[in-house]
């Protein structure tokens, strides 16, 4: 999709200030006859390094469909103590050139300094769009300005993997959990290995096997433990696991832990996968005490999936699907911002147990 | 053997839920409906993850080709008529090994065959793949076909479902809708039957569900005390293109009207379900239909106008008139154009015209229903220097906006207390950003989860043609002439004799 776009900035300037600069934007717009409509759909927040910010920018462009209608980036500048800011509305140039009525995106990026952190609710809430639900999404940290925006904001995005430990990353979410509603990266990393395993246990021949479920080996990239304890707190809580400590990682990033299952113990393992180049889950094996195995793992046109029946029947296909990438990942991180998935809460509830004893 | 669904706790929460394997058999697999929209509907739902955790694609037509063209042939579709440029390893994954069955619908080898790879199939696997049927074929085969599955077994699987996907037309008129719905149900079960009309897998027309049925701001008003009359327009701009042996045969009211804008209707009026189940959906749309009178032969005149298009001008470029059309017989009396007014008789709808208008080469391409409301009882404003109070109206624009306009009078600027209509407007494309999928893929899926909700019902398909089979017969039997209007026109002056005094055709 190529742009067209129309854009202010000032130095020094006030939030009433760009706030008003949108609004004229917009007017521009209106007198160039051009058919707009600015979008209604989410404000999106972002807390970003400001030596960063042209990453974040790049990443929010390539989320696909799923745009926030509003983008407020702020940039976090050490030293800084003023405001500058740069507005811009921007739209479809297919749509203008074709007539079409025009989908008109905004953004604004505001320079801030530390200082400004603690009290950046104060900057950011005359740019946000009434009555719209507000994202927040700080990807560098600054977990101060996350809390200060707490107080606008319904929603808040993290990505769980770019927390050093799993547990620190478990807990942060479960503390962000009671004030505002989490959509978690990680969680969606394991989107697509939850609908296949859940596929995969439902001709009616296997569900009786989900009952007698004896080991799940979860395999992941170097930095998306989380991902897969995430995945083993959703099996757990679906089936109805007591789930026990996983132990520390050893040097090959391998751990091990037990959960209760009604009909006995489930073997609980993680293994880091170090050929993975991106984040995410590579790989997934459960094995029954009947002696059904199956495994899911990455392979080219979606998973490539092997099943070994009790009866010793082996076979393999492909469930189709492509990569999502990283910026899939994002786009579906800002669309689920308007959902309310409640399997996370249980699923990040279950991982606690695990990784935060 | 249909089998009564387990619960699956894995399932629970997902936005997603699984379908069971499956075996999709497409009759037609070589034609323009399957190269067009049914092969790039499962590359789009393979791209998303959104087939079955294990999928088998058969193909079956005349055309004689071994397996790896019909692969080569459905790679190419997908690539010139996907949504989206397509991932070449998912392309390959599922294309890779569809298998394809040549040979006549009439010919018994060619189900026995498809019986053999189906076996191999589920045997490959090491177990039982449901099994879904789709004709996409002339509907001259779809008697043919259904029967054959029945004679050759194929109607019914231990441990697996099996489904047959039917397009339209479902018959030319009431009694062969009746004969073929009686063919079909000899050797299925109406909840194997699938007959798709494919506008209901849009989803703006699903949304006047949730229109009207997740606010409570219109349900009130949404009756005989508020409503005047109704308009549901689906105007095309373009002519018949190269379907013309198709179309002079239909013409506009079994193209359109019979099933697409009863659809509509039935949308627009129908009572709350109980539930959002299949049966209980379409037992509200049933009414509906049931509830308008089919009018008298006789009589056709008083409730519809049929035309036929001449030369014109349509966007700025001169159009053949439709006798002028390749193809059409230079004597031909198919309408191309039919406005019906009609009512439905019950306690919330009696005594609204319910105006239906559609039509080829009109002014623009636009599908909307547009739901006038009745005028305020009394008005305090003085009129003058304005255009005035109009009654309200809740614009449904299914395509080219997708949206939903309300017109309210508001005051114009001044010191005087003028005032004029204006618009308050939901547009999809400003609210969600996401883009809407096509609709074969959401019926696509719904087939092989066997959610019929989307589907239409042998009793709804026929009560469709109760009332446009007097419409036909009566125009079949008054030997007048077909009025004319011009390409790019808003169609025949005539149609608005249909209106009562006051009232006047939207602007297409």
């Amino acid at each position: 999709m190529s742009e067209s776009g129309t854009v202010w900035s000032a130095r020094d300037t006030t939030p009433s200030a760009v706030e008003e600069a949108l609004r004229d934007l917009l007017k521009q717009r209106y007198e160039a006859g051009e058919h707009y409509a600015p979008a209604r759909v989410l404000n999106l927040v972002v807390i970003a390094d400001r030596e960063w910010r042209g990453e974040i920018q790049n990443r929010l462009e390539k989320v696909g469909r799923y745009h926030a209608s509003r983008t407020i980036i702020c940039a976090v500048d050490p030293g800084r103590t003023e405001i500058d800011a740069v507005a811009s509305v921007t739209a479809d140039e297919d749509d203008i050139a074709a007539g079409r009525l025009v989908v008109a995106r905004e953004e604004v990026v505001v320079d801030v300094g530390p200082d400004q952190l603690a009290h950046l609710d104060r900057v950011v809430d005359p740019l946000l769009v009434s009555d719209l639900a507000t994202l927040v999404w700080s990807p560098h940290g600054h977990d101060e300005a996350v809390d200060s925006l707490l107080r606008l904001a319904q929603i808040v995005l993290i990505d769980s993997i770019s927390a050093l430990d799993v547990g620190d990353a478990v807990a942060r979410a479960v503390a962000l959990m009671d004030r505002a509603y989490v959509v978690d990266l990680a969680w969606l990393r394991s989107t697509p290995w939850r609908e296949r395993v859940a596929a995969t246990f439902d001709p009616p021949q296997w569900q009786p096997e989900l009952a007698r479920i004896s080991a799940v080996t979860v395999r992941h990239q170097r930095d998306s433990a989380a991902a897969a304890v995430l995945l083993l707190g959703w099996l757990a809580r679906r089936l109805g696991w007591q789930p026990g400590p996983i132990c520390a990682p050893d040097a090959s990033g391998h751990c091990e832990g037990v959960a209760r299952g009604d009909d006995g113990e489930v073997r609980l393992t993680l293994d880091r996968d170090e050929t993975m180049p991106i984040p995410g889950l590579a790989g997934v094996t459960i094995e029954t005490r009947s002696g059904l195995a199956i495994s899911l793992d990455r392979g080219p046109g979606g998973l490539s999936a092997w099943r070994r029946t009790p009866e010793g029947h082996e076979s393999r296909w492909t469930v189709t699907g492509a990569s999502r990438g990283e910026s899939g990942i994002l786009g579906e991180g800002i669309r689920q911002a308007l959902l309310r998935d409640k399997g996370y809460r249980q699923a990040l509830i279950a991982a606690e147990a695990m990784v935060c004893s | 053997m249909l089998v009564e669904p387990a619960v699956n706790p894995l399932a629970e929460g997902l936005e997603r839920l699984p379908i069971r394997p499956t075996t999709l058999t497409i009759f037609g697999a070589t034609g323009d409906l399957s190269r067009r929209k049914l092969l790039p509907a499962l590359y789009n739902l393979a791209h998303e993850g959104a087939l079955p955790e294990r999928f088998n694609l058969v193909g079956s037509s005349r055309s004689d080709m071994p397996h790896g063209d019909f692969r080569e042939m459905a790679r190419d579709a997908i690539r010139q008529y996907s949504r989206r440029k397509p991932d070449e390893t998912v392309l390959a994954a599922l294309i890779d090994h569809a298998r394809f069955v040549p040979g006549s619908f009439d010919d018994p080898k060619v189900y026995d065959e498809i019986a053999k790879v189906e076996r191999e199939l589920d045997e490959d696997a090491g177990i039982v793949f449901n099994r879904v049927f789709y004709l996409s074929t002339a509907p001259a085969f779809f008697p043919v076909i259904v029967a054959k599955l029945g004679e050759h077994g194929l109607n019914a699987k231990e441990g697996a479902e099996v489904r047959v996907v039917i397009e339209k037309p479902i018959g030319t008129n009431l009694a062969e809708a009746q004969e073929l719905n009686r063919e079909v149900l000899d050797v299925l079960d109406e909840r194997q039957a699938f007959r798709i009309d494919h506008y209901l897998g849009k989803e703006t027309v699903q949304n006047m569900l949730a229109f009207r049925f997740a606010n409570g701001l219109f349900e009130p008003i949404w009756n005989r005390n508020f409503v005047d009359h109704v308009q549901i327009t689906a105007a095309e701009d373009i002519g018949i293109g190269s379907r013309a042996g198709y179309y002079d045969k239909a013409g506009a009211l079994r193209d359109l009207v019979q099933n697409h804008m009863l659809q509509l209707l039935t949308l627009l009026c129908m009572e709350p379900p109980v539930s959002f189940s299949a049966d209980a959906v379409r037992d509200e749309k049933v009414k509906v239909l049931h509830a308008i009178h089919p009018p008298d032969p006789a009589h056709v005149d008083a409730m519809a106008v049929r035309g036929q298009y001449t030369a014109g001008v349509v966007g700025g470029d001169r159009v053949p008139g439709y006798l002028d059309e390749e193809g059409v017989p230079s004597d031909s009396t198919t309408p191309t154009f039919v406005a019906l007014r009609l009512e439905v008789d019950n306690w919330r709808w009696a005594g609204v015209p319910i105006y239906l208008r559609t039509g080829k080469r009109l002014a623009r391409k636009v599908t909307e229903i547009a739901v006038t409301l009745k005028p305020v009882p009394h008005l305090a404003f003085d009129e003058q220097g304005s255009v005035g109070v109009q009654p309200n109206q809740i614009i449904l624009g299914v395509q080219p906006n997708e949206g939903v306009t309300i017109s309210l009078g508001a005051k114009i600027p001044g010191s005087r207390m003028r005032i004029r209509p204006v618009n308050m407007e939901f547009l999809y494309g400003t609210s969600f950003m996401s883009e809407s999928p096509e609709a074969y893929e959401r019926l696509i899926t719904d087939a092989m989860r066997g959610d019929a909700t989307l589907f239409t019902r042998n009793d709804e398909v026929e009560a469709q043609w109760a009332i446009c089979d007097p419409i036909l017969a009566g125009w079949a039997a008054d030997g007048e002439p077909v009025v004319q209007y011009e390409a790019g026109s808003a169609g025949p002056p005539e149609a608005d004799r249909l209106l009562r005094p006051g009232e006047r055709w939207r602007a297409i």
